[in-house]
């Protein structure tokens, strides 16, 4: 091998050159006074390297993020130092609750002038702390190169996460020398001993009622067809997190969909009644469990997760198989024994009947307007198996859960952890950006309200992402809890905004319409589909329509609320 | 709620204990007490982190505390295989009624005396927490001025956190 002399650069230009280097090729972001040097390098790198320049540094996050989402790869975002190094806060928190691979870059006052409260000085690595996987405050321009490194490996090793690299400007223009390396290959997880892997097997073995659960560390290479593998060889069922959602297609008839507070009446009973839940990449949130106390009280729980602070967490499981899940799924599925469970299956069969009679009962009741129901049916027709869903937070993104059709993994960007509202649109925009695919966002309008700057941004780059937003003038998801729970008190929930979101599309210079009908809905998005930019379908909805079943904080499967009548008693 | 004792080996840098005192608010650990100290290689630093708590939260502080990038190993010191030391100053009102008593508590517990003056003395005790929460008990009715304990700090007798 040649020896390789390092080429003498600024900072900046290091930077451009490792994030080339560790394959980066799109970076989301804005500028600004202690960014300027990475900018100018960027500029210089165009064709090597794309910047998309987003309306706001949270916007970026999430289009950092939602690129990830959507292709596996590491997102990548960059702003400057103070208000732009804030507004990625929400972002980098966002991703960090889902485990997504993101990059943050932040410039900062130079050296000398740090900790003096400098103008647009900010401690970013101290606020970003608790939120990031880990941060760094570069001091010498030599690290730098090997810190961005670093900062690669770690954000998508193990359980993915973010991290930020903070780089005073001094050190961007300082000189360094530059040496160019391999991708360095991930630190090996570690393997599961094969006597645990055999204990797994026996409890399987052993098991008659066998419930596969799935979360968002179920999205590995491969594991969409080991998991239905396995859950034809055990005869077993499927059901999923919120953050499982897509990671397998919802025909395959074993699989139930997601559970807990706003899940399918199946999955939840399938879980309640199974004598063995597998968990594979799952936290067992409180929103999946519902009151701990009583959950699947009479299952033994196989856990099987990269993250060994995850295992007996928030719940008490049989057996914890902490390292590589893709390994270690495919090891159990080699080793376990073919079985039939006729009992279980007829058992989740009935199920899996009363829950499409819940929901057709629903259906029947809503009369002739547009409901969420109908209209994601016709998503669901329109829609191909490559078109990316992301939602924003509330109703309709429950909806989003419990009715779209996934047909392969990486389909979704939703913030399933955070609950970020406001999330959508930039995320749409990235993933769009990172899988070339049409994107659908599926928002609300409260949540479209709070980024909705970003159709700039979607604008500029003529990005075709279609944008759904159901309209009911509330915020309909807390207007739900209010319903519910506070009396019908609508404390600040009723919107009576008088925004028109067609004329604020065309504004941004988008297409736009406004639908009350199923059938101009139908129209309205196979047009949007087809429309080579952003399109804004303003799809209005009942403000009294809810999101069920629903599971009441802290209850359980047995305090299931399946009507509105049941609701409201 | 039983107490344990936590040794964590961390790279000896800037905010890494910021790091790790961070993640016991976070996760809402209540810890008794935090030495921290560097160690015989000067890159890295030994924190010894003494807290009560049932299994579930000791294997939750331990497993989180391995997450951080800049902990290189975590251990419990087991009380029956590790030696542990805690030290207080205590300074106490120097009376011709409590003094004699001061000084015969401090010879029984091997305690010295580091200083003595008009009004105050003030006694050095080493030890495990125990010994110092009952030397404690014994000055209290003599009439504490201050003091101050270091915290526990721990070793294993026969292994050391990281491979010599």
């Amino acid at each position: 091998m040649q020896k390789q002399e390092g080429k003498q650069m600024p900072g900046a230009q290091i930077l451009i050159e490792t994030l080339i280097e560790q394959g980066v090729t799109d970076v989301f972001g804005y500028p600004g006074g202690q960014v300027l040097n990475i900018y100018d390098e960027l500029y210089k790198a165009s064709d090597r390297i794309r910047h998309y320049l987003t309306a706001h540094e949270q916007g970026a996050a999430h289009a950092a993020d939602g690129y990830s989402r959507a292709t596996g790869k590491v997102g990548v975002v960059i702003a400057t130092s103070g208000p732009g190094a804030t507004n990625l806060v929400t972002g980098i928190a966002t991703a960090m609750m889902d485990s997504v691979p993101m990059v943050a870059i932040t410039g900062n006052v130079p050296t000398s002038l740090i900790g003096r409260d400098s103008f647009q000085e900010i401690n970013i690595t101290g606020i970003t702390l608790p939120i990031t996987k880990h941060n760094y405050f570069v001091t010498d321009v030599n690290e730098l190169a090997d810190t961005i490194r670093e900062a690669f490996q770690l954000a998508k090793s193990g359980r993915p996460g973010v991290v930020l690299v903070d780089i005073p400007k001094d050190v961007q223009t300082a000189m360094g020398t530059y040496l160019p390396q391999d991708i360095v290959p991930f630190a090996e997880e570690e393997e599961v001993p094969d006597a645990e892997i055999d204990q797994a097997v026996e409890l399987i073995n052993e098991a008659q009622r066998p419930y596969i659960y799935i979360g968002g560390g179920a999205a590995g290479e491969g594991m969409s067809d080991m998991i239905r593998a396995l859950a034809e060889k055990i005869d077993g069922y499927v059901g999923c997190t919120f953050m499982g959602l897509s990671a397998l297609p919802n025909s395959y008839e074993r699989f139930l969909g997601m559970e807990g507070m706003h899940g399918q009446y199946a999955s939840s009973m399938a879980n309640k009644d199974a004598d063995l839940i597998i968990g594979v990449g799952v936290r067992f949130s409180d929103r999946a469990t519902g009151n701990t106390e009583k959950y699947a009280k009479g299952a033994k729980i196989i856990q099987l997760d990269t993250d060994i602070s995850e295992i007996n967490k928030n719940i008490q499981v049989e057996l914890g198989l902490v390292g590589n899940i893709v390994s270690s799924f495919k090891r159990i599925l080699d080793r376990c024994e073919k079985k039939e469970h006729p009992e279980w299956r007829e058992t989740v069969e009935a199920f899996k009947a009363e829950g499409k009679r819940i929901r057709d009962k629903e259906e029947e009741t809503a009369g002739p307007a547009l409901t969420p129901k109908k209209m994601f049916d016709v998503i669901n027709a329109v829609k191909d198996a490559d078109t990316v869903i992301a939602t924003d937070v509330g109703q309709h993104q429950m909806w989003t859960a419990q009715y779209v059709d996934f047909e392969r993994t990486r389909r979704f960007a939703s913030s399933g952890g955070l609950g970020t509202m406001g999330y959508g649109l930039g995320a749409a925009i990235g993933a769009q950006i990172g899988s070339g695919d049409r994107t659908v966002l599926i928002t609300g309008d409260g949540s479209f309200g709070m980024n909705l700057n970003e159709l700039a941004t979607a604008v500029t780059y003529n990005v075709p992402v279609v944008i759904i937003i159901m309209d009911n003038g509330v915020l309909g998801m807390v207007r739900q809890w209010q319903t519910l729970f506070y009396g019908k008190r609508y404390s600040n929930t009723v919107l009576g905004r008088k925004t028109d979101f067609v004329k604020l599309a065309e504004a941004f210079g988008a297409e736009g319409c406004r639908v009350w009908t199923l059938e101009e809905f139908r129209t309205a998005f196979e047009t949007a589909m087809q429309h080579n930019g952003p399109y804004v379908i303003d799809a209005m909805i009942d403000k009294d329509e809810f999101v069920l079943p629903m599971l009441p904080p802290g209850g359980s499967i047995d305090d299931i609320i399946t009507s509105r009548e049941e609701a409201e008693e | 709620m039983k107490r344990f004792v936590i040794a964590v080996y961390v790279e000896n840098k800037y905010g890494v204990l910021t790091r790790v005192t961070g993640l016991f608010m976070r996760r809402g650990f209540n810890i008794d007490s935090l030495t921290v100290g560097e160690t015989e290689d000067p890159a890295y630093s030994r924190i010894t982190i003494s807290m009560h708590g049932n299994e579930n939260d000791k294997a939750q502080l331990i497993n989180q505390l391995k997450k951080l990038y800049n902990v290189k190993n975590v251990r419990q010191m087991d009380k029956d295989t590790s030696m542990e030391r805690e030290l207080i100053l205590i300074k106490l009102e120097n009376t011709p009624e409590t003094r004699s008593e001061v000084m015969a508590a401090a010879e029984v517990y091997r305690a010295k005396i580091i200083d003595y003056s008009p009004r105050t003395l003030c006694v050095e005790v080493t030890g495990e927490p125990s010994k110092i929460n009952a030397f404690i008990e014994v000055m209290k009715p003599l009439g504490i001025v201050e003091m101050c304990r270091t915290g526990a700090v721990a070793l294993e007798r026969n292994r050391c956190i990281v491979d010599k």
